[in-house]
């Protein structure tokens, strides 16, 4: 699988680089050569599914496994070799360990008292993380007294009120309900760009990703998958786990000659070169014939037998029988009762080529 | 869902029982410290006559004393013993943990006795501590201090409760959940600092229940001196354990026995009290 | 925190192993074994217990126990105490336990500790509180006397152990009991019971280990027939002999094997971490005590 070495895009420089780091555990091989560069100041999110080794690399960085192999720098300097507790890294952990006899000031506090900072300055500093994250009010709290989303905040807070050169969220929004997750994914962007620390995100969840990032690396069986912005890796996956893994997608095996790739009945112009491919099409990019006005050389047309309609709200995802193989999914504006015979179209610039 | 009858049927058995011959016998030691010996025969006259003579007496005063130093010290032992053993079980003993916990558990399930006559035959002159101090010309003779004294009470008695102690400080570290301890160290503490700001005040409860149980039995053990402990170490128990026997003085004794209880009971509830303020659950 | 190094990484200074710690619990472990190893060795000692070092082993300590008709009947006197004591404390500490769990009576609170002071009260006390009270009663002492003692005093295990039994069972499947038709009683035998036989059997083992180990409260209990311990204390006071060190060495390959026993019937029917099991029964008499 590609071992992107990414260049940062727009951003000047490399805050942490991960070279070469691959970890085993006995003889389990979780992380497989990874390289990967963090640009300061951006929102990238690790992503992947349990066991892709996210996780385990977030806490290579974090200082709380060594590599079994490999290298990684920040900002020049060695980092892998550097015990956890002096490493300008902070992290904000999944069940937020926030420390149980500790007030929430004092919580807060832990990391500046620590370091010897002295007093009067940590006071202040504490206060304005508390402010930042809203939770001044309950400053004299135990945190078990508090819910999950007030935990969570109070440990954000403690992360950042150390002034960290970058910051390890490892899946912080998983153990909250839907309406508090969307309502703290926001908060977090904003906070992030106020602040403008370098946000390593850790989640499984692939609309969490796209909503917050300025790059996600997509993680696979312990190696980079495809690392790129949100829109970039949605409109051009690299692979068909890539495709899949992000958004929906109908996974088309074409084979292709003189530009033409064929795929049943459908067939489509592609600059891919000849021999068997596979292809990726978003559902939404399929739509009612009759709906999609300039029809241009590059817009398809299939007719196509409905075997499922399945309401969502503000659009509807269609099953769709074409003889392409397998069940095409389409996801149309919603609309009245349609007929069972349909006319269907979509662009050949959607169709995006993938490797297996 | 329980009915009466069902709830009458399984509260009274216990509860009758444990009020006869459990509540009853206690009361009744209570009441024989205000009763009194004259002639040899047990009067049930009321009186605070035992009480007086415990104050007064400076044997029993200083036996109490000495007491509480032995137990004190048998209970400072066994957490400095328990403790690190403990902390490097639940911390630092990785894949071994389990096998290192039964070893440690193993000779709770060892007779009390057993263990004291073992050390009987260890620091005994002809023991076998001397035996091997002299097979390596360390001594010359033995040293008869050792055996007989206060000191072997000490150490027999911390060889009895470090794995007691062991157990609850364990326990309460096992509890303190790992990530906060990551959390510490990514706040920039040193492994020193996590131990002294986050994981002794977790474990208190746990050393604190420890700590207790170990001075509470201590102070009323009588079978150590007797074994190992000679005149010099004869502890309060002992004092009772003869009222009750060739001194044939019940009432006195029961009123010792009630000092004792008011002290195990005093600490218990102290012990409650610092439980309930560490709590943070 | 262990971190573990692999690799090639080892020019990091990483916290990964304690030197100092580890020395220090490796002495704390031997201050614990040391003295079981030199009685279990001493016992095959043919000059006796003392001197270094030992030699000369033999099997004649033991033979001489095997024939020691007094040590026998000592062990049978305590047998039947200790099981007799397992039935007493088994039965009332479940009904406590059932009490303490579902019903609400006045004095609950103070039953809760009452039943719970033979633990943490030095031996002493309970021994003598009994003894007043069987001479109050006019009781003679004797084996009956110190099954009294026993019996009522472990209840307090009892009780634990199957408290924390009872909160583990889902309430439900008694629910679910009742609503397809059963009694209670019936509940209680078919359902209840069998979810309570792995905290039944451990609390069982401990009860006869710690009755079968009584020293303080059968002192002031025992009448003309001596338990197993009480006797060995007898000899203990006439002097020493290899003897007691063969029937120590007994009792240890005794205990270590009623240990192993208990653990294998834990693990082997809840498939919890066996680890926890033992800490839970181990520690809930600490908690409890304090």
């Amino acid at each position: 699988m590609a071992n992107a070495h990414s260049a940062t895009s727009g951003a000047s420089g490399v805050l942490l680089a991960v070279r070469g780091v691959a970890k085993r555990f006995g003889d389990k091989e979780v992380l497989k050569s990874l390289s990967l560069d963090i640009a300061p100041g951006e929102f990238i999110t690790l992503l992947g599914e349990s066991g892709s080794g996210k996780t385990t690399l977030l806490r290579l960085i974090a200082g709380f496994e060594q590599p079994s192999s490999g290298e990684i720098w920040m900002n020049g300097d060695r980092l892998d070799i550097q015990p956890a507790h002096r490493r300008r890294v902070n992290t904000v952990f999944q069940q937020y360990a926030l420390f149980p006899h500790l007030s929430v000031r004092d919580n807060v506090a832990y990391g500046l008292r620590v370091k010897k900072t002295p007093k009067i300055e940590v006071g202040g500093r504490v206060d304005q993380a508390l402010k930042m994250v809203k939770m001044n009010e309950f400053a004299d709290a135990k945190p078990t007294r508090l819910s999950g989303g007030q935990q969570q905040r109070v440990a954000l807070a403690r992360a950042l009120v150390n002034r960290p050169q970058l910051l390890l969220l490892d899946e912080p929004l998983s153990a909250l309900d839907a309406n508090l997750r969307k309502q703290m994914q926001s908060e977090l962007k904003s906070l992030q760009r106020e602040v403008g620390i370098t946000f390593l995100f850790v989640t499984h969840d692939q609309e969490e990703a796209m909503a917050l990032s300025d790059r996600i690396a997509l993680l696979r069986n312990g190696a980079l998958e495809q690392v790129a912005a949100p829109r970039e890796i949605y409109a051009r996956p690299a692979t068909a786990y890539t495709a899949q893994f992000i958004g929906q997608t109908n996974l088309l095996k074409a084979s292709v000659k003189a530009g033409i790739a064929t795929c049943g009945s459908l067939k489509w112009p592609t600059s891919a070169s000849d021999g068997s491919t596979l292809f990726s099409l978003r559902p939404e990019a399929i739509q009612l014939a009759s709906d999609v006005l300039p029809v241009s050389a590059r817009w398809v047309r299939f007719r196509g037998t409905i075997q499922q309609q399945i309401y969502g709200g503000a659009s509807e995802q269609l099953e769709i029988e074409c003889g392409a193989g397998q069940p095409l999914r389409a996801r149309i504006p919603s609309r009245a009762a349609l007929g069972r015979d349909q006319e269907f179209s979509f662009s050949a610039d959607e169709v995006v080529q993938v490797k297996s | 869902m329980y009915s009466r009858a069902y709830k009458t049927l399984i509260t009274a058995p216990p509860l009758l029982w444990v009020g006869l011959f459990l509540l009853l016998p206690y009361l009744l030691m209570f009441a024989h410290s205000f009763w009194l010996v004259r002639d040899g025969f047990l009067v049930h006259e009321w009186n605070l006559q035992n009480y007086h003579k415990l104050i007064a007496n400076p044997l029993y005063v200083e036996v109490l004393l000495r007491t509480m130093r032995i137990a004190a010290s048998v209970t400072l032992l066994s957490v400095f013993l328990g403790y690190p053993l403990a902390y490097y079980l639940s911390f630092h003993a990785g894949a071994r943990k389990e096998l290192l916990y039964q070893l440690v558990i193993v000779p709770l399930w060892v007779s009390y006795l057993v263990r004291g006559y073992a050390w009987k035959t260890i620091l005994g002159s002809d023991g076998v501590l001397n035996g091997f101090l002299q097979y390596l010309h360390i001594t010359h003779e033995p040293v008869g201090a050792l055996l007989y004294s206060p000191f072997a009470v000490i150490v027999m008695l911390t060889h009895i409760y470090t794995p007691f102690v062991f157990l609850p400080i364990y326990a309460s570290l096992e509890h303190i959940p790992r990530p906060l301890v990551e959390a510490s160290h990514d706040l920039g503490a040193n492994r020193l600092t996590t131990f002294l700001r986050v994981i002794l005040p977790l474990s208190m409860p746990g050393l604190l229940a420890g700590a207790t149980f170990a001075f509470v039995l201590s102070l009323g053990d009588f079978l150590a001196p007797l074994l190992v402990g000679g005149p010099s170490g004869t502890m309060i128990a002992n004092i009772v354990q003869s009222l009750f026997g060739a001194a044939y003085d019940w009432p006195l004794g029961a009123a010792i026995s009630v000092c004792i209880l008011l002290i195990t009971i005093t600490l218990l509830s102290l012990t409650e009290r610092f439980e309930k303020r560490w709590s943070f659950k | 925190m262990v971190v573990q190094m692999t690799g090639a990484n080892k020019s990091a200074k990483f916290p990964s192993r304690a030197p100092i710690l580890t020395s220090a619990a490796i002495l704390i472990f031997a201050f614990i074994y040391l003295p079981i190893v030199v009685l279990i060795v001493y016992s095959f000692n043919r000059d006796g217990v003392g001197g270094f070092p030992p030699q000369h082993l033999t099997l004649d300590w033991y033979r001489q126990l095997f024939a020691d008709g007094a040590i026998w009947d000592a062990v049978l006197n305590s047998v039947i105490v200790a099981a007799a004591s397992v039935a007493l404390a088994l039965t009332l500490g479940l009904l406590a336990a059932l009490a303490l769990d579902r019903a609400d009576f006045p004095g609950k609170a103070l039953f809760r500790r009452l039943v719970l002071l033979p633990l943490i009260l030095p031996g002493i006390i309970t021994g003598l509180s009994l003894l007043m009270f069987a001479v109050f009663v006019h009781l003679p002492l004797s084996l009956g006397t110190v099954f009294l003692g026993h019996g009522t005093a472990l209840i307090s295990v009892a009780t634990t152990e199957l408290f924390a039994g009872l909160q583990k069972i889902d309430r439900a499947q008694e629910e679910a009991s009742l609503d397809l038709g059963a009694t209670p009683w019936q509940t209680f035998w078919r359902v209840t019971l069998p979810n309570l036989k792995l905290s039944l059997i451990a609390a069982g083992l401990l009860i006869f280990t710690l009755s079968m180990d009584e020293i303080a409260v059968t002192f002031f209990l025992i009448g003309r027939d001596n338990t197993l311990p009480l006797e060995i204390w007898g000899r203990l006071r006439r002097g020493i002999t290899p003897e007691i060190n063969a029937i120590s060495t007994l009792i240890f390959a005794l205990s270590v094997a009623l240990i192993v026993i208990w653990y294998r019937i834990r693990t082997r029917s809840l498939g919890a971490k066996p680890q926890d099991l033992l800490e839970q029964a181990a520690t809930q008499q600490q908690e409890q005590a304090a």
